[in-house]
């Protein structure tokens, strides 16, 4: 069972702690902080051993989530246990930042009084959850479960991508507040994660994709609803399905509470959605993607006659026409004798300088129209550069967002509430693609 | 604070019980206080009050609780709302908890509990797992028999993923009677192999195996029905998960090297990861070279060669080094070309790596020979350079350059830090001495003066005086000694790598061990074991808190407020009369009480039980029949210690009580005295 549960902020700050069972004093907070500081780089600080406590933490929203225990439990459960807080704290207050948690603070030890008793989990859904918590959103808190206007889109995601959603910016807003019909939305988003690397040849070396569908669903009272997907959906190698271009993954996993019977005919997910955020279905797509991958580059490197190393990059967006990449931003380790830099970009929405800690050039670009090209022109001042200097630079990696697209070609047909519904409820569907990795060897 | 509770308000009702239950155990005397509002709390008609109430209740953490607590939790535990009844289940444990002295536990309450398994509301189901498992802890926990294993095994579809984990965990203490019985329930769960929940997942791994430990195919079945699932884990969002999922594809690697082999890919770095992830990432690797993947595998290494970490980029030189020791042409060739980068920390890595290859694989000696040419000149941290003087004392002969390498090394020895690499010095500059006299005999003097006039470190200086008299024996005699037959690496075991039977950790999957690693779990282990002893010899010295049955009815049925600060008195620890003597007379009284006094005189062992059973300790007593009589009385409270005086008048009929105290604590003394009327109250009535 687990003894405690206390939430810091990256500085060390005590926001939450909850003593479950009395059997250990809050001294462990200050020792985790000065423990986990110290670590370094490459430890592995997830699960941490003091005078007989094990220290289990995640870390997500620049928050410290950890939970201490001293019987060998199962690591799984743990970390499962503090993403989901992490995430009804996302549901409830809206968002998961470090003020956030401060001005709710009542609110999380409310949360936290009815997920757990004694050091054992009670229970963690939102809808259970919601009628013991209801109360207190009543009382005028700063932000609650529906409050839309402070829904963090893809908070999940932030934590590698530093930039906004760029979805965050379509989202409409609400005209009047409070008001319960106006409540009446659910949001239905596919999020897929690629994993690229491209090597030095141009050959694809390897290409992933892991994508999900998740349901937010603010409607006053959840009833069926009915995700339909493509109809050449297929899963696995051997089906196939339609004579179109096939929309396949390779292993597809549904949240328990999905009902199959007409998938396998029809694609048609059914679901009792619970308020808040939850994940319905997980895929994967493993090493073929249908259709290129979204960035090509064409890089060239040389030694100019006074020494200086010359970087020429060529990068090609393969989206389709019509859809652009947002927040791409290329970066490109150079040798790490490099003084000094002097740059030409092809357009002026571009930016891009020299990292003198990481040694790296960093390059921006704010929106990147599908089937365009842009090249940059590097030239590095590196003092004794030799041929092995060359061997330093690369590989590339990318890291972008592609709103209104799927790399699998998933889409979703249509999305039905089964009942009238008092006021038709607003039903959003959202795609959006991040890059998990995208390295382009050189 | 504990009229604030009293409020109907919901909100403000679970603040304040949590303030309460954060600091009744600094308290303990104010929230007593509560107990009232508590109790009328639990007969509350919504059940999120009752519930509310009786977990607030069961949390306050102090001693004499448990008696107030009893009747509320055998209501909850019948209770119609769920909510409240799983609340009372886990109430049983803190009940228990709380009073760890006493021996036996309550058998009606246990029956209960296992009634309770077959309670309608899955959670309560779960919780009753749990509370039996905590108080059952002396005689192994809660038994699982096969009525009670086929209802969790038919109840399970109905829990959420968090019930699911706990119950496959318990489910591990039945073993099926059949083999039959075991294949269905194989089939049974099969579903949660595919679960998207992690924790249920890897508890159902963890079930399967142990349940098959005498199956290896079904095992391997098993493992191999989870592979994809295992692998969405190890690429899941949240990077502590991966981690932890890592790990555990890391041990089953180690019986199972070819699981994962076609599924190579999913372990390579990405460049987002932290280096944990990235660390272990590559360690896997190397577990899944074959013949078909290893051109793809070394590709990728090396391209993290060149990382922006140090770290990283030496490790994965280390690996390819690994993989070298059985595909030994194509890793010298990336190692040979790593050289080319003239990096400090990757020619040392590569160095290394060449030390432990024509170790083991002789015949890459005259690629690694030509290759040391140039590199001394990137080589600065010890460990490097540890290997490359082991190197040119062993190959001498067939790098051309080597007297002068290590000339320049011997002439710049006062600059260097780590005893190891003069040691290494020493041997490489004796072995060159013997195959190249002439160019080496002069440094070798030098450096063997150096080393016995002038180093301070006593192994250096002591090898170098070894050498230098094995040197008076004669060439012959040395040559004898360092180039003797060298032990065969095979013998080691640096390359047998067996496979280990599935059983060797399937007790610890899903478990904090592959976390760990096995080296360190043993020493947190052994750790543990050495303050576990030393805990329970503190636990045996524990005061125990002597419950007084009246007192207790009492409780329940008045609603004095005096009642509830009596527990917080204690007799313990004792005061010897003599100390007593001395603070009676250093403290000042601080109140007078008298009471009327009919009764002639009182029979002293009456008065002291009626007082120990209330915690007051009656110190000392007048003989029974002398006037005046008088008693001395003392107690500890609230982090003070109350002194009394009981002094019987005869002519007056009255008792006059006299207090003192250590340190001013005016609610300590009131409560005393509340405590000490009621005895005498009832000593009153018990003589008439």
């Amino acid at each position: 069972m687990i003894l405690q549960v206390f939430l810091l902020s990256s500085k060390g700050d005590h926001l939450i702690y909850k003593d479950f069972r009395g059997e250990t004093d809050a001294s462990i907070i200050n020792i985790f902080y000065e423990k986990v500081v110290a670590l370094p780089g490459d430890q592995p600080p997830i699960v941490m051993y003091h005078d007989g406590l094990h220290l289990i933490h995640i870390r997500q929203g620049g928050l410290y989530f950890v939970a201490t225990s001293k019987s060998n439990l199962s690591p799984f459960t743990v970390i499962e246990f503090l993403n989901r807080l992490a995430a009804l704290i996302k549901d409830y207050c809206g968002a998961l930042s470090e003020k956030t948690v401060r001005m709710n603070f009542a609110l999380i030890y409310e949360l936290l009084d009815e997920m757990m008793d004694y050091g054992y989990v009670q229970t963690t859904s939102t809808d259970i959850l919601k009628n013991f918590i209801q109360t207190e959103a009543v009382t005028s808190k700063p932000f609650s479960l529906f409050d839309l206007s402070n829904v963090g889109l893809f908070g999940a995601d932030t934590q590698q991508s530093k930039v906004a959603p760029s979805t965050a910016a379509s989202r409409p807003m609400l005209t009047t507040r409070g008001d319960q019909g106006s409540k009446n939305e659910i949001f239905v988003d596919v999020i897929e994660r690629l994993t690229v690397v491209i090597g030095s040849n141009g050959t694809l070396m390897k290409s992933d994709v892991q994508g999900e569908i998740r349901v937010k669903c603010f409607l006053p009272s959840c009833s069926e609803i009915r995700i339909g997907l493509n109809e050449e959906f297929s899963v696995g190698k051997s089906q196939l399905r339609g004579y179109g271009t096939a929309v396949r993954v390779d292993e597809c996993r549904f949240n328990e509470s999905v009902r199959l019977d007409e998938f396998e005919n029809y694609r048609i997910l059914k679901i009792h959605p619970s308020h808040g955020e939850q994940t319905v279905m997980q895929y994967q797509l493993y090493d073929e993607l249908p259709l290129a991958p979204p960035f090509r580059l064409f890089p060239t490197l040389e030694r100019d006659p006074t020494g200086r190393l010359l970087v020429y990059m060529k990068l090609r967006c393969d989206l389709p026409p019509k859809s652009s990449a947002l927040n791409v931003s290329l970066n490109l380790p150079v040798p790490k004798g490099t003084l000094s830099m002097s740059q030409n970009l092809s357009s002026p929405d571009q930016s891009a300088e020299l990292q003198q800690s990481s040694k790296s050039i960093q390059w921006d670009i704010v929106r990147f129209p599908g089937g365009s090209q842009l090249s940059a022109m590097f030239k590095l001042e590196v003092p004794g550069l030799s041929s092995a200097s060359l061997l330093e630079v690369g590989p590339a990696s990318l890291s972008f967002e592609l709103p209104k697209h799927t790399c699998t070609g998933l889409q979703i047909r249509f999305l039905r509430l089964s009942i009238s519904q008092p006021a038709l409820p607003q039903r959003w569907v959202r795609y959006v693609t991040h890059s998990d990795s995208y390295t382009i060897r050189i | 604070m504990v009229k604030a509770s009293a409020t109907v308000d919901i909100v403000q009702k679970k603040l304040v019980y949590l303030y309460m239950c954060s600091y009744a155990a600094l308290k303990p005397d104010l929230a007593l206080l509560a107990i009232n509002t508590l109790h009328k709390d639990c007969a509350d008609r919504n059940p999120m009050v009752r519930g509310l109430a009786l977990r607030s209740m069961c949390s306050l953490r102090m001693p004499g609780i448990t008696e107030y607590i009893q009747h509320p939790i055998l209501m909850g535990l019948r209770d119609k709302a769920a909510y409240v009844r799983r609340v009372a289940v886990l109430g049983c444990a803190k009940m228990r908890n709380l009073q760890p002295d006493a021996e036996i536990v309550d058998a009606a309450l246990v029956n209960e509990l296992y009634g309770l398994l077959r309670d309608p509301d899955p959670v309560v189901m779960v919780n009753c797992l749990r509370a039996l498992e905590e108080m059952l802890k002396q005689e192994g926990g809660v038994v699982i028999n096969k009525p009670i294993a086929h209802h969790l095994l038919n109840r399970i579809k109905d829990l959420d993923p968090w019930g699911q984990s706990e119950v496959l965990t318990f489910l591990l203490r039945y073993t099926p009677r059949t083999e039959e019985e075991l294949f269905d329930i194989l089939n049974l769960l099969d579903d949660f192999l595919h679960s998207v929940h992690s924790g249920v997942l890897a508890a159902t791994i963890c079930l399967f195996l142990r349940l098959s430990s005498a199956h290896p195919a079904v095992q391997a079945d098993v493992l191999e029905r989870a592979r994809g699932p295992l692998l969405s884990a190890s690429t899941a969002q949240c990077r502590e998960l991966r981690f932890a999922a890592l790990c555990h594809v890391q041990q089953i690697l180690r019986s199972l090297p070819s699981l994962f082999a076609e599924q190579y890919k999913k372990f390579f770095c990405s460049y987002s990861e932290p280096n944990y992830i990235k660390f272990r990432k590559m360690e896997i690797l190397i577990e899944l070279v074959n013949d078909n993947n290893v051109a793809v595998i070394l590709e990728e290494l090396r391209a993290y060669c060149t990382d922006i970490s140090p770290e990283l980029a030496q490790a994965a030189i280390f690996a390819i080094g690994r993989i070298g020791q059985n595909y030994s042409e194509k890793c010298m060739s990336i190692l040979t070309s790593l050289l080319g980068l003239k990096q400090e920390h990757i020619t040392s890595a590569v160095v290394q790596m060449f030390r432990d290859l024509v170790w083991l694989c002789p015949q890459c000696t005259d690629l690694v020979c030509q290759a040391l040419v140039d590199c001394e000149d990137y080589i600065l941290d010890s460990e490097g350079k540890q290997a490359l003087i082991w190197l040119l004392g062993v190959y001498g002969d067939q790098i051309p350059n080597a007297p002068y390498v290590l000339e320049d090394i011997i002439d710049n020895l006062k600059t260097e830090a780590t005893p190891l690499v003069k040691l290494e010095l020493l041997t490489a500059t004796m072995r060159l001495f013997l195959v190249r006299p002439a160019e080496t005999q002069d440094m070798l003097g030098r450096l063997l003066h150096y080393c016995i006039e002038e180093e301070s470190h006593m192994a250096v200086r002591d090898r170098s005086l070894f050498y230098y008299r094995l040197l008076q024996c004669g060439v012959d005699e040395t040559r004898k000694v360092l180039g003797s037959i060298k032990s065969d690496p095979f013998l080691g075991g640096i390359v047998s790598q067996q496979q280990e039977p599935v059983n060797n950790w399937a007790s610890d999957f899903n478990s904090l061990v592959p976390i760990y690693g096995k080296n360190q779990w043993e020493a947190i282990k052994s750790a543990r074991g050495s303050m576990s002893l030393s805990t329970e010899e503190q636990e045996e010295v524990q005061p125990d808190l002597p419950g007084f049955e009246e007192t207790e009815q009492e409780a329940t049925t008045s609603s004095s407020k005096a009642v509830h600060f009596e527990p917080c008195l204690s007799t313990s620890p004792p005061i010897s009369p003599l100390s007593f003597e001395q603070k009676w007379l250093t403290l000042q009284p601080c109140r007078q009480v008298v009471v009327s006094w009919e009764e002639g005189d009182c029979a002293p062992n009456i008065l002291q039980d009626a007082l120990s059973h209330s915690n007051i300790c009656a110190l000392a007593f007048s003989k029974p029949h002398t006037w005046p009589w008088k008693a001395y009385l003392y107690s500890h409270g609230m982090n003070t210690l109350i002194l009394a005086e009981l002094l019987l008048n005869s002519s007056t009929d009255s008792l006059q009580i006299t207090v003192k105290q250590e340190k001013d604590n005016k609610e300590a003394v009131d409560s005393f005295i509340c405590v000490l009327e009621k005895v005498i109250e009832m000593m009153k009535s018990s003589k008439t």
